[in-house]
């Protein structure tokens, strides 16, 4: 039974100069306890996709066509008032970019993480604030550090301490975007350990969006590789890694260097991503792939399943 | 001093005084130092490439500005092929020193002139310092170094403006401007962290075409060692304003000796679901250089310290050969 399914979505934002087609017709389904890792290069759209899902899409961001289904209910109708008061932070949390600036500097870190939970649920500041120091505890921080202010703490902690505040509703999606970016190798390390035991304990389901494939393999069970706007491939992390089949993820793969094992040559793709006001006719990546056919350069590839079960590509070579 | 030497450093050392109010000026007795850069020595050979890894506020951006004299050091001596940059109080000498040694910045977005065309920007380090002799050669000059980074045909490239070019353009004329004075030194430091994975070999490959052709030495600083893998002959590897350990790059990779190595190398993703990783992950973060710890500098998060790890400090030693390290552990 799928917790989120994400189908045909359009999301454009408009510009003076048009429509910039930031998520064209993408669809994807998410399982209870999956961590979804949703990669792409910066400015293909998985941002786009994880503003359009929590409905925090600036004012020129337009949704016009397709579902958002959360555990039956579609969202995407829903009016705003609604969504705030039965979805957001209750049923879908986020953990945003940057966790260093997402923190209040003059507000106590256990008043910030508390007022989700009094703005959301009806309770006391003093049940919130008890329940702010136990998320403290599970994140491992320690609720006596719960009137420290943001400058007080290190990077690590500033970013548990946003990951404490995604949970404070028990949510039962978390969504997070470039969840580690700005942390240190080490530290990072200790933040997505911390993040996946979290993540088993309380059987969340999670999309980590990130550019770092690398940070993905280690903490997803299904990857979802997005170009231009649109997912080109979508699979288990143990198929998309090992037997990818778009050109496009194997020479994103290819690219991302490795520590272990021999040292093997490193790909790189010639030219960059299509500006999304006019993006290319046909298949979005041909430009840029050389398998390219004159199929491509005409004929849009649909999603197709390929190479075992739930694993699906859209390519003019699988079937070709 | 051999002849096979590009850059030699001598027991280099910056201090930075912190910033204090006025009130606490008056009363404190000593003004509290950051530790930046605390006593290292390494050696560039002619033609070699030498990787600095290490986490952020480690001291590996203040130790590539020092050896280019962007910042004065406060102790130690900096030799470019046996002259001591650190001495040299003439202006022009030092300018003449600048076109031989150069320096590529991390961010194109901010480092290049808004206001300048692509052929501006390359050329202006030529006309500084009256290199060209005139506007024929300035203009192969930049031709050349443009059509040698594959911006090719130059001419569709030379009249843009920074804004109509990609973020990977970007970069490749930041690496131009600092190639078209043929250096014998360069240092780089994260030159593609900005840029996507997908073009990120790309540029990398075209900049050590360069490094190549002209026969430069090369210092690449970054926080990636998976990439410095990529890149470097040798990696040296810092930690709280020491280099705690240096060798030949795949040996330290494959075998890390110092157990911050260790730990740094283990704690690096790998794009590969199915590799098999050890699992050690040291607690805390890294200190503050203020007061930098006693002893061994890592010995707050070293999982095998012993109590002389907290009292004296290392030193380096060659523990095999051509590898260096400065553990307690080892005995030299």
């Amino acid at each position: 039974m799928a917790l989120l399914e994400v189908k045909n979505l359009k999301m454009y934002f408009q510009t003076m100069r048009g429509y910039v087609k930031a998520v064209d017709d993408v669809s994807f389904e998410l399982n209870k306890g999956d961590t979804l890792g949703l990669a792409g290069e910066s400015g293909c759209g998985k941002t786009s996709t994880a503003l359009t899902i929590l409905r925090l899409l600036p004012w020129n961001g337009e949704i016009l066509g397709g579902e958002i289904v959360f555990d039956d209910v579609d969202i995407v109708g829903m009016n705003d008032d609604q969504f705030r008061d039965k979805f957001r932070w209750k049923r879908i949390s986020a953990i945003f970019q940057g966790a260093m600036n997402a923190l209040h500097p003059t507000i106590h870190i256990g008043d910030q993480i508390a007022e989700p939970i009094i703005a959301h649920e009806n309770v006391g500041k003093k049940e919130a604030l008890e329940r702010a120091g136990k998320l403290l505890d599970l994140v491992g921080i320690g609720a006596s550090m719960i009137n420290r202010y943001p400058h007080e703490l290190s990077g690590g902690m500033k970013q548990r301490t946003v990951t404490a505040m995604a949970l404070a509703c028990n949510p039962s999606l978390i969504i997070a975007d470039e969840p580690t970016t700005a942390l240190d190798v080490i530290v990072r390390a200790q933040v997505l350990k911390a993040m996946r035991e979290l993540q088993q304990k309380m059987n969340l389901s999670m999309i980590i969006i990130s550019h770092d494939l690398s940070m993905l393999a280690e903490t997803c069970n299904k990857i979802a590789i997005m170009y231009a706007g649109k997912i080109v491939e979508f699979g288990s992390v143990v198929s998309i890694f090992k037997e990818p089949i778009h050109p496009y993820t194997a020479k994103l793969i290819g690219a991302f260097p490795s520590v272990v094992g021999p040292k093997t040559q490193l790909s790189s793709i010639h030219g960059f991503p299509p500006d999304l006001l006019n993006p290319p006719s046909g298949c979005r990546f041909h430009a840029r792939c050389s398998y390219a056919m004159e199929v491509c350069r005409t004929m849009e590839p649909k999603m197709v399943e390929a190479g075992g079960k739930e694993h699906m590509v859209a390519c003019h070579l699988v079937g070709a | 001093m051999s002849q096979d030497v590009c850059i030699e450093v001598q027991n280099l050392k910056k201090y930075f005084p912190v910033k204090m109010g006025f009130v606490s000026t008056l009363m404190s007795k000593r003004v509290p130092q950051v530790h930046a850069v605390d006593d290292i020595s390494f050696v560039i050979k002619k033609e070699e490439i030498l990787g600095l890894v290490g986490e952020s506020g480690c001291g590996k951006t203040t130790t590539g500005r020092l050896l280019l004299r962007l910042l004065p050091a406060t102790a130690g001596k900096v030799y470019f092929k046996g002259l001591d940059v650190t001495a040299i109080t003439d202006e022009n000498e030092m300018r003449r020193l600048r076109r031989k040694m150069q320096i590529i910045f991390q961010d194109p977005y901010e480092s290049l002139n808004p206001r300048m065309g692509v052929f501006d920007i390359i050329a202006e380090p030529l006309q500084l310092l009256k290199v060209a002799q005139n506007l024929e050669e300035l203009r192969e000059r930049v031709m050349e170094v443009l059509e040698d980074l594959e911006m090719t045909p130059p001419e569709e490239y030379i009249y843009r403006f920074p804004h109509e070019l990609s973020g990977g353009q970007r970069q490749r004329v930041a690496i131009a401007r600092a190639f078209v004075l043929r250096p014998e030194f360069l240092m780089a430091d994260e030159p593609v962290s900005m840029l996507d994975a997908s073009i990120r070999s790309e540029v990398l490959d075209l900049l050590l075409g360069l490094v190549k052709k002209h026969h430069s030495s090369f210092l690449y600083i970054t926080h990636d060692i998976a990439l410095a893998r990529y890149i470097c002959n040798r990696i040296a590897v810092m930690y709280l304003g020491k280099i705690i350990e240096k060798g030949p790059t795949e040996d330290i990779i494959l075998k890390p000796l110092h157990p911050y190595t260790e730990a740094l190398i283990s704690a690096v993703p790998v794009p590969d679901p199915t590799a098999k990783r050890s699992d050690i992950v040291i607690k805390g973060e890294v200190p503050s250089a203020i007061n930098p710890p006693s002893g061994c500098r890592f010995h707050t998060r070293c999982p095998y310290v012993m109590q002389v790890c907290k009292t004296k400090e290392p030193k380096m030693a060659e523990i095999e050969k051509n590898r260096y390290v400065a553990c307690h552990k080892y005995k030299a």
